[in-house]
């Protein structure tokens, strides 16, 4: 079996939707969240990489490397943020932060 | 001394400005002696101007200057209107002067005299103008000072109604009379009376369509003239003003609601006489109009037992008189019955407001009784005007009354006719009223308390003489001017009144049978010789007559029921439905559903909408991120394909959206 550009890009778009279903059906957890955020941003490297294979072109990967970087501090930044939110409520449950409603 | 004339009673009003300062006592003198000068130019202008046939017609100050409408303030003084003028001014000179005594306790005396002296203006406003809007000034007038007169005692609530009740009456006549006003200045492009009536006879064929249907304009104007004559001058339809007016002190009944201001639809009637004359269904309806209120007022004066009801319901059936004589072109003894008339019914007021005022403020005459002995002034002097009144051979009452009866006879017409027999039997009413009036409060036993029969004494001076003026009036008035007013040929009129030569009717009424010239007189004198066998000899009778009876008496006394079926059929209605269509679902409903309470109701509900939406939670924000993100592309990709895809589409969205959203 030969293996196309498109068997690649299919499997991120799988990863991401994935993420995304994460995000969405997700009703407890606040890690999971960032876990699947961090997942989407696997799969967006992922294409990056598989896109600058495929064209030639290095400019790909640098966005790659820099989408790392972003990555990890946003998750970060997430956990800090997660910490102070279980410091104060005392739980990570996301059907309790709705205290901005409308 | 003309305008003086008419001004003095304007300066008499103004005392009401000084009277913290002078004091109630010397305003009422002031006001009285104003009008005596008032009435003195008026015998002075009478004589220079009636007698000596001198119209006089002046033009003073404009007032409308358009372009077609060109309106002076404007005086005209003809034979009419100096009849007018002695019958004004002597009538409110008297009931200034009585008013002095008779409301002399009473502690707004200033402001009650400077309201007679107003209206007494208005009046001479009404008489004197020249153009039909100036008289229109007058008529208004007449009919605001009705209004603050009957509500002298504000505080009484039956006054305040039926102060109101009156001005809205007569607000009914006075929306047709300016549109007759309007009428006539659309066919003669003025309102003046000289223009007007000149023009008349060359207009007599126009016409208007209403409705599609086709009247002609004159007697369109004149039926509408006609509508205001019936709300001033109370004919059947729109009188039911006059009785409850009576709440009014009684100078104020005597002077507005008998003598003058009733009697100015009648004046217009027959200053209109140009414009009436051209139009014979006019007359036909004036004629049975009149002749229906004639009769109608003396049937309800007959049961009535309030003393001042009865002479208003004596007022109304007069009026009824001389608006049908007006109707057979009888305009100058309808005039001469106007003038008598104000004598006589002034007398018979003032009278039963000094018996009124002796009897310590008892109106009804049931609880009188036996007061011939104890006021011997008043009852002579009410003999005098019911004997006028009932039209006792020789006496005022007589000459115009027997001779409109006479006039309406000779007229070879039905309406002559039926005008004729209505009015031989309410003479056979008038007189029966009149004396059973007399025989309740002079001659029957006494029936009031003890109380009122020890206090019981007559007036003093400023009462009694005026009573005894208009009784000397009520007694040669007629007999003096008959030839000058009705004499067959006389020159008096001057122009003043039109009679078209085929309506013509003075000679005729010479030589009608001398059985019909006797008929009223006859009946006059049965009427009054009936009221006193009943009420002395048969009463006892008459208590235990069976239920028709009853029933007689009971619709007679509630004045045919008038005020009931404008109450309960008119009234409630109408107020209903401006509570029920006009408040509540127009103002109230329509209006401000479309309105701000609709616009305001929808916001709130959109806004609180939107704000739900905002619910807080983080994965209803990531599910709308990406609703957002497909719809988008799918729109973009349906634009891509098909366009009416696309806007089906659109629409498909933006109606969930908006069922979701701001329902």
């Amino acid at each position: 079996m030969i293996i196309e550009q498109s068997h690649f890009l299919f499997t991120a778009l799988y990863i991401f939707s994935i993420s995304i279903g994460g995000l969405l059906l997700n009703r407890k957890n606040i890690i999971i969240l960032l876990i699947s955020i961090e997942l989407m941003l696997l799969a967006i490297n992922l294409q990056f990489v598989i896109f600058s294979v495929y064209i030639d072109d290095i400019i790909g990967q640098i966005c790659a490397l820099l989408i790392l970087t972003v990555a990890a501090a946003e998750s970060a930044i997430g956990l800090a943020l997660l910490v102070v939110y279980y410091r104060v409520k005392g739980t990570i449950n996301i059907n309790k932060i709705n205290l901005l409603h409308g | 001394m003309l305008l003086t004339l008419v001004l003095l009673p304007l300066l008499s009003t103004f005392t009401v400005f000084f009277i913290r300062f002078i004091g109630n006592k010397y305003a009422a003198f002031i006001c009285t002696i104003l009008l005596g000068l008032t009435f003195f130019f008026s015998l002075k202008s009478f004589y220079y101007i009636a007698l000596m046939q001198n119209p006089c017609y002046m033009q003073t100050l404009p007032w409308f200057l358009n372009e077609n409408l060109t309106i002076f303030w404007g005086f005209l003084f003809d034979s009419v209107t100096c009849v007018m003028l002695i019958v004004i001014t002597s009538i409110s000179f008297l009931v200034h002067l009585y008013s002095i005594e008779y409301m002399g306790g009473d502690p707004h005396l200033g402001r009650f005299m400077s309201y007679l002296s107003f209206f007494t203006f208005f009046m001479l406003i009404l008489v004197t103008g020249d153009n039909l809007v100036q008289m229109f000034v007058g008529w208004e007038g007449v009919g605001l000072c009705s209004y603050l007169l009957i509500n002298f005692f504000y505080n009484r609530i039956q006054a305040n109604k039926a102060a109101l009740k009156a001005m809205i009456m007569n607000r009914i006549g006075d929306f047709g009379l300016s549109l007759g006003i309007m009428l006539i200045f659309f066919l003669c492009k003025s309102v003046d009376y000289h223009v007007v009536f000149s023009s008349i006879p060359f207009l007599i064929e126009n016409s208007l369509y209403f409705f599609n249907i086709k009247v002609n304009l004159i007697t369109c104007i004149c039926l509408l003239l006609f509508i205001g004559a019936v709300g001033k001058s109370a004919q059947m339809g729109l009188h039911t003003w006059l009785p409850d007016a009576m709440e009014g002190p009684t100078p104020v009944s005597a002077l507005i609601h008998a003598a003058t201001m009733v009697t100015a639809g009648v004046f217009l009637i027959i200053r209109c006489s140009f414009l009436f004359e051209f139009s014979d269904t006019a007359l036909d309806i004036l004629t049975i109009v009149g002749a229906l209120t004639a009769f109608f007022a003396a049937t309800t004066g007959l049961l009535q037992n309030d003393a001042k009801r009865v002479i208003a319901y004596s007022t109304c059936s007069q009026l009824g008189y001389m608006v049908f004589v007006c109707g057979v072109s009888g305009y100058s003894a309808s005039l001469f019955h106007l003038a008598n008339h104000a004598f006589f019914k002034a007398l018979l007021f003032l009278t039963a407001g000094s018996l009124i005022h002796g009897m310590q403020d008892e109106q009804d005459f049931r609880k009188m009784g036996g007061l011939s002995k104890l006021l011997p002034y008043s009852y002579s002097m009410f003999l005098i005007g019911s004997l006028s009144l009932a039209g006792f051979p020789f006496l005022t009452g007589f000459y115009s009354k027997d001779m409109i009866l006479e006039l309406t006879f000779s007229s070879y017409l039905f309406k002559g006719t039926f005008a004729y027999t209505l009015g031989v039997i309410s003479a056979f009413f008038t007189a029966f009223y009149s004396f059973r009036l007399i025989y309740w409060a002079f001659l029957a036993k006494p029936n009031g308390y003890r109380y009122s029969y020890e206090h019981a004494s007559e007036s003093k001076f400023f009462i009694v003489a005026p009573l005894a003026i208009l009784s000397l009036a009520s007694i040669f008035v007629g007999y003096i001017f008959r030839d000058m007013f009705l004499g067959v040929g006389t020159s008096f009129w001057n122009n003043a009144i039109f009679v078209l030569p085929e309506n013509n009717l003075i000679l005729e009424s010479e030589f009608i049978p001398t059985f019909n010239k006797l008929t009223p007189v006859f009946f006059s004198l049965l009427g009054s010789f009936t009221a006193f066998i009943i009420y002395n000899f048969l009463l006892k009778k008459i208590f235990t007559l069976n239920f028709v009876f009853i029933k007689i008496y009971t619709f007679l006394n509630k004045r045919w029921y008038f005020d009931k079926i404008y109450n309960e059929f008119i009234a409630i209605y109408l107020v209903k439905m401006g509570y029920s269509i006009t408040f509540k679902l127009i103002d109230r409903g329509l209006l401000e559903m479309f309105g701000p309470v609709g616009i305001i109701n929808k916001f709130l509900k959109l806004s609180r909408n939107l704000s739900n939406i905002q619910s807080g939670l983080i994965y209803h924000y990531l599910f709308v991120m990406l609703m957002g993100l497909i719809i988008f592309l799918s729109l973009i990709m349906g634009q891509i394909q098909n366009y009416i895809f696309i806007s089906a589409n659109i629409l498909l969205i933006f109606v969930v959206l908006v069922f979701n959203f701001l329902v």
